[in-house]
């Protein structure tokens, strides 16, 4: 498919929290001319904190799950049969759902010879869009206690798969679940922040093996960097692993951001720094989409 | 009445399962029949909702009581709804826990863990 396109969509994750993805998601998207920050830590979305936008918007995120009519329900089982989750059981001639088990799939409600399923919405979160000067902000929330944040992402990427004049990037969950995978589904580029640390390097080898899986090309941006000895930085060196940029471990930086400030708008020093990042991670995507071609 | 236990093997020496939806077998002591049958788990291998297959299968057997050192909340659901109740093992064997529960030396399970889904995520 050979799709012309102005734009580029960065996800940034790591194997962990507390690495600096947000950090350094929203410095890069507040570094741009004209950004798309879509946040797809759902389960603790915590960029708005930072952006405070404006002109907010809200929007309910459902999935579908079924119901039961247990007077039509004859107990053939076919449904509970047919769930690879084990959503449903039939117990004491009645057909019991489970809810926070159930995939969403519909096969259930396809399946039933009796008509005893029927489809029902159940709201799991939210979706808040608003502005912040020159950034669009995108925030998926899972509601407490919600299994799978996976529908929410798919809502946060139907309603940003049009934008091409504009960034995107995305702060993506921890770790290397499911919820990861369909984050960085669609990325042009991914970034990988790594801390300088024995368990750092732990946690990026599994999000380098997701990135490598995925096939996606992708960059380490080094945090809390230090100069003497950074496992990270070893581990880079040692798997040709390109490093787009080292953050050096800085109190001022740790304090503004534990302030929910954006250091690019606060301090020259700092939009300096990112604005660089964001230059080479750009001249990176031209080089992978150039030899994609 | 019948009365089941999450075992480790298919043999009566064999310990008590540790885990409920994801032990291999049960064993289930008839008390009117004095006999042991052992039933495969086929639950152990599913990718979710372990507990619930595992907690449809002891309900499929008609079984009166289930004695396992935990259950989590989803299975402890289905039981609730079939009138089985849980009492907790104590110790490693099969052959003491049972005959503990009928003496009445077993308590009721109580604590009800909340599942242990998406382990290992972060």
């Amino acid at each position: 498919m050979i799709m012309e396109k102005n734009n580029m969509k960065i996800a940034v994750l790591s194997g962990k929290g507390g690495t600096g993805k947000t950090l350094v998601s929203v410095n890069l998207a507040a570094a741009s001319e004209k950004a798309i920050y879509i946040d797809c830590d759902v389960e603790e979305p915590n960029g708005h904190l930072f952006f405070k936008p404006d002109d907010k918007k809200e929007k309910e995120v459902s999935v579908i799950i079924p119901e039961v009519n247990n007077d039509l329900c004859n107990g053939c089982r076919k449904c509970v049969d047919f769930c690879r989750f084990n959503a449903l059981a039939y117990i004491k001639n009645r057909l019991f759902v489970f809810d926070e088990i159930c995939h969403s799939c519909g096969g259930c409600v396809m399946l039933c010879p009796q008509n005893a399923l029927t489809e029902r919405k159940k709201s799991i979160g939210k979706i808040i869009e608003g502005v912040s000067e020159q950034v669009y902000l995108y925030t998926g929330m899972l509601d407490t206690g919600e299994a799978s944040g996976v529908p929410i992402i798919k809502e946060l990427f139907q309603k940003t798969k049009d934008i091409s004049d504009k960034d995107i990037f995305i702060d993506c969950p921890p770790g290397s679940a499911c919820v990861v995978m369909e984050s960085i589904k669609d990325a042009d580029y991914c970034i990988l922040v790594a801390e300088p640390t024995i368990f750092g390097v732990h946690n990026l080898n599994l999000v380098y093996e997701l990135v490598t899986l995925f096939k996606k090309p992708f960059g380490v941006i080094l945090n809390k960097y230090m100069e003497e000895k950074d496992p990270s930085e070893e581990f880079c060196i040692e798997n040709k692993i390109k490093i787009l940029g080292k953050i050096k471990f800085d109190k001022a930086l740790g304090k503004l951001n534990s302030e929910a400030q954006i250091a690019v708008r606060t301090n020259e020093k700092y939009k300096v720094i990112f604005t660089s990042l964001l230059e080479t991670v750009k001249k990176e995507v031209r080089n992978e989409t150039a030899s994609d071609s | 009445m019948k009365i089941a236990i999450p075992v480790n093997e298919k043999k009566v020496e064999s310990g008590v399962c540790m885990s409920f939806g994801r032990t291999p077998y049960f064993l289930v002591n008839d008390t009117e029949e004095k006999e042991n049958l052992f039933i495969e788990n086929t639950a152990s291998k599913s990718t979710g909702g372990a507990g619930i297959k595992a907690a449809q299968i002891i309900v499929d057997n008609e079984v009166d009581v289930l004695l396992t050192p935990r259950c989590g909340e989803n299975a402890s659901g289905v039981f609730q709804n079939a009138g089985i109740k849980m009492y907790k093992t104590v110790g490693d064997s099969v052959e003491s826990n049972i005959k503990d529960f009928i003496s009445g030396n077993l308590s009721l399970l109580e604590e009800i863990h909340a599942g242990l889904h998406d382990h290992g995520k972060k």
